[in-house]
């Protein structure tokens, strides 16, 4: 494939782009070799999904996204994903990559706690933010869509909780792609510092059809340093006409603790990666994946848990429903590096199939090189049961109901881990409209 | 007349092209408490699924009415609108669903829009009803007989039959896996049904239920069809004595039906 990234996005565009924004040297460098590394680096590989035909090169990059004045300028389907009964909002809201609202309450402020849009924490925040982006998580050059991003970057948040502080109440990120083909090069990173703990739930929105074609391209580092804890929630609800690469990373130090609860839901052709690396002893991670494919989608998701620390724990859970033509594939990987003694990987996959012509396959993978640990995996593919649905109608309850609350129950052990109530909530509306 | 009357005409049911039940005739009137009893193999567990209108069974010949209504007819949930319960022997586990969503969803759905239970109205009548069946309150939130032991489930499904207060019950082998002190606790919960409102069909392997459930009427089955009618002595005849003078008397060798045992 020749490389459509020609098509406008040159050298000099970057060049003007990072300057357009102000950006220390580090930055504006890092995007030009990006920029180059793009064009000779091959695309991601995902296993037994051929992406050779989907768009990746067909979006608008410049975005003119506006500032909003108060939370009532939203339309309610942004709205309904925000807590509005709180006093204090830690809320920041991005429309078309630029930053709309922001609000942190003052104790967190005062406690030395950062929540801001990536734009302005490269700029004020440069020594910090460059000490973690795209070093220690994502690489640059790890295929051409990381390096694209790279370059491209143009948006995100940055989070940072210093040692010692534990921030109660969540975080919230709402990017919400309001033009129908805005390209969201969106770079996300969560740092919890020593004996810190931070809980960070957002959500990607976007109304666009098949016809509106867009591309996201998202990068998402979370750092949680020796006995810091980090539980971060996501839904992805992004329109039909949205390409998606999103890699969300996570590296845990010793004693330290990341959570995933990702409720996958975007309508279009999605490529999704989650990776975390335990690095240091007793350090724990969790993934919890739900999603739902319908109409034509394509999607493949990889769970991947990378254990280096002593005694290290990993949990893959994926559950998804496939139903009209939708494709996926569910890759669950637990690998423990030599020395990685006493650890223990374990992983669940279940796909549930609403039609015969959806299809859906999991892969359950360990790949160990040390003898001293224990693991595990389950996998299925299946249909509903149609005795499940015959004891719930044998009490009245109509098929359809019946067989939204199988839908519902299947996905409940994700969708129950979500931080914020409103998210949860949210999260559940979407499977509604999903999977009805 | 009070209550509701389910009536079996010459029914016939075959699984996978085997025929299982071969016409089998029956009436239950609000009211009145029938036992179902005979050796296994025999048809009695069919009959009861193929009333509800279990997938696996094929209806081949026969009616079934309720109030008059063609029960045949009905999708599954129609049934049970129209007042069937069936107490299934093996209960389907739905992971996700806790007991008391289900419970409710099940009440909402015989009401109409607007009218929905009452929470209050609900967790009051759920706990008393859970009191009296001496179950763990904890299992109100658990998921839909998702690990539930076998004694657990039984009474799980005496607790939707009473809250769900249907005009006739069909309970299959609610007997089966219970020690004498559950036995004692699932026939309080049935016997506190009893009324002229209310009819059941109570199919049974041993007599020991009936030791706490007073049958008025008691069929025995076999080669999937009633091959006898009595009262409650016939429950005690059958307990003292076996099967085997039935099959004397009526001239049969193999009381079976179908290939499975």
């Amino acid at each position: 494939m020749t490389v459509e990234i020609s098509l406008g996005y040159d050298k000099e565009y970057v060049s003007k782009f990072s300057e357009g924004l102000n950006e220390p040297e580090w930055m504006k460098t890092l995007r030009l070799d990006a920029l180059q590394q793009a064009e000779r680096l091959p695309m991601p590989k995902p296993d037994k999904t051929k992406i050779d035909r989907w768009n990746f090169t067909k979006f608008t990059h410049d975005l003119r996204g506006e500032k909003m004045e108060s939370l009532a300028e939203l339309p309610d389907q942004i709205l309904n994903f925000i807590d509005q009964n709180k006093d204090e909002q830690n809320l920041l809201i991005q429309k078309d990559q630029r930053p709309a609202f922001a609000s942190l309450s003052q104790s967190l402020k005062d406690n030395g706690v950062i929540f801001t849009d990536m734009k302005t924490a490269v700029k004020e925040y440069s020594d910090l933010v460059e000490k973690y982006y795209m070093k220690d998580g994502i690489q640059v050059d790890e295929h051409r869509l990381t390096a694209l991003h790279a370059a491209l970057m143009n948006g995100g948040v940055f989070v940072y909780v210093p040692e010692n502080v534990q921030v109660e109440e969540p975080l919230q990120a709402i990017f919400w792609q309001e033009d129908p083909e805005a390209a969201l090069f969106n770079h996300v990173i969560v740092v919890a510092d020593k004996n810190s703990s931070v809980t960070y739930v957002e959500n990607y929105i976007s109304h666009n059809n098949e016809e509106e074609e867009a591309v996201t391209n998202i990068l998402t580092e979370v750092f949680a340093h020796d006995n810091a804890k980090v539980s971060f929630g996501a839904v992805d609800n992004l329109g039909a006409g949205t390409t998606t690469y999103v890699n969300r990373r996570g590296v845990a130090d010793r004693d330290a603790k990341i959570e995933w609860a990702l409720g996958q839901m975007n309508d279009g052709y999605t490529i999704s990666e989650n990776y975390t690396y335990l690095m240091g002893d007793n350090a724990l991670g969790d993934a919890k994946t739900v999603s739902v494919g319908r109409g034509n989608q394509k999607q493949n998701f990889t769970a991947r848990i990378v254990h280096y620390g002593k005694a290290s724990e990993g949990y893959i859970l994926q559950h998804g429903v496939m139903k009209d033509k939708a494709t996926a594939i569910f890759n669950g990987i637990g690998k423990i590096e030599h020395g990685a003694t006493k650890s223990n990987a374990e992983q669940e996959s279940r796909v549930l199939m609403l039609s015969k012509d959806a299809r859906g396959d999991a892969n359950p993978i360990l790949l160990i090189d040390e003898d001293d640990v224990t693991a595990g995996h389950a996998a299925s593919v299946g249909r509903v049961d149609p005795m499940q649905l015959f004891y719930l109608m044998s009490r009245g309850i109509s098929q359809k109901e019946a067989e939204r609350l199988v839908i519902h129950g299947f996905l409940a052990p994700v969708v129950n881990q979500l931080p914020i109530d409103a998210v949860k909530e949210q999260l559940t509306q979407v499977i509604e409209g999903k999977v009805n | 007349m009070a209550g509701s009357t389910l009536e079996i005409k010459n029914l016939h049911v075959a699984i996978e092209g085997e025929e299982i039940l071969t016409g089998v005739n029956l009436t239950i009137n609000g009211g009145e408490f029938h036992a179902v009893m005979g050796p296994n193999g025999t048809g009695k567990s069919t009959l009861a699924s193929a009333i509800m209108g279990h997938p696996k069974y094929e209806i081949t010949e026969g009616e079934v009415y309720i109030d008059g209504k063609d029960v045949l007819e009905m999708e599954v949930d129609e049934r049970a609108q129209a007042g069937l319960f069936l107490a299934m022997q093996y209960p389907s586990e739905i992971s996700g669903v806790t007991n008391s969503d289900f419970l409710r969803s099940s009440i909402n759905a015989r009401r109409e829009e607007g009218d929905e239970i009452s929470l209050m109205k609900f967790i009051k009548e759920m706990d008393g009803t859970m009191d009296l069946l001496e179950m763990d309150k904890n299992m109100a939130q658990r998921y839909l007989n998702e690990g539930f032991s076998g004694g657990e489930k039984k009474r799980n499904e005496i607790l939707q039959l009473m809250m769900l207060k249907p005009a006739i019950a069909i309970l299959d082998e609610i007997d089966s896996g219970l020690d004498i002190d559950a036995l004692k606790v699932v026939s309080k919960g049935i016997n506190q049904m009893r009324d002229d409102n209310f009819g059941c069909l109570i199919i049974t392997h041993y007599q020991r239920l009936l030791n706490y459930i007073t049958p008025d009427k008691v069929h025995v089955m076999m080669k999937g069809r009633i091959v006898k009618s009595g009262g409650p002595e016939l429950a005690q005849r059958l307990e003292d004595e076996g099967y085997d003078w039935i099959k004397q008397e009526l001239g049969i060798e193999d009381e079976t039906v179908g290939q499975k045992a």
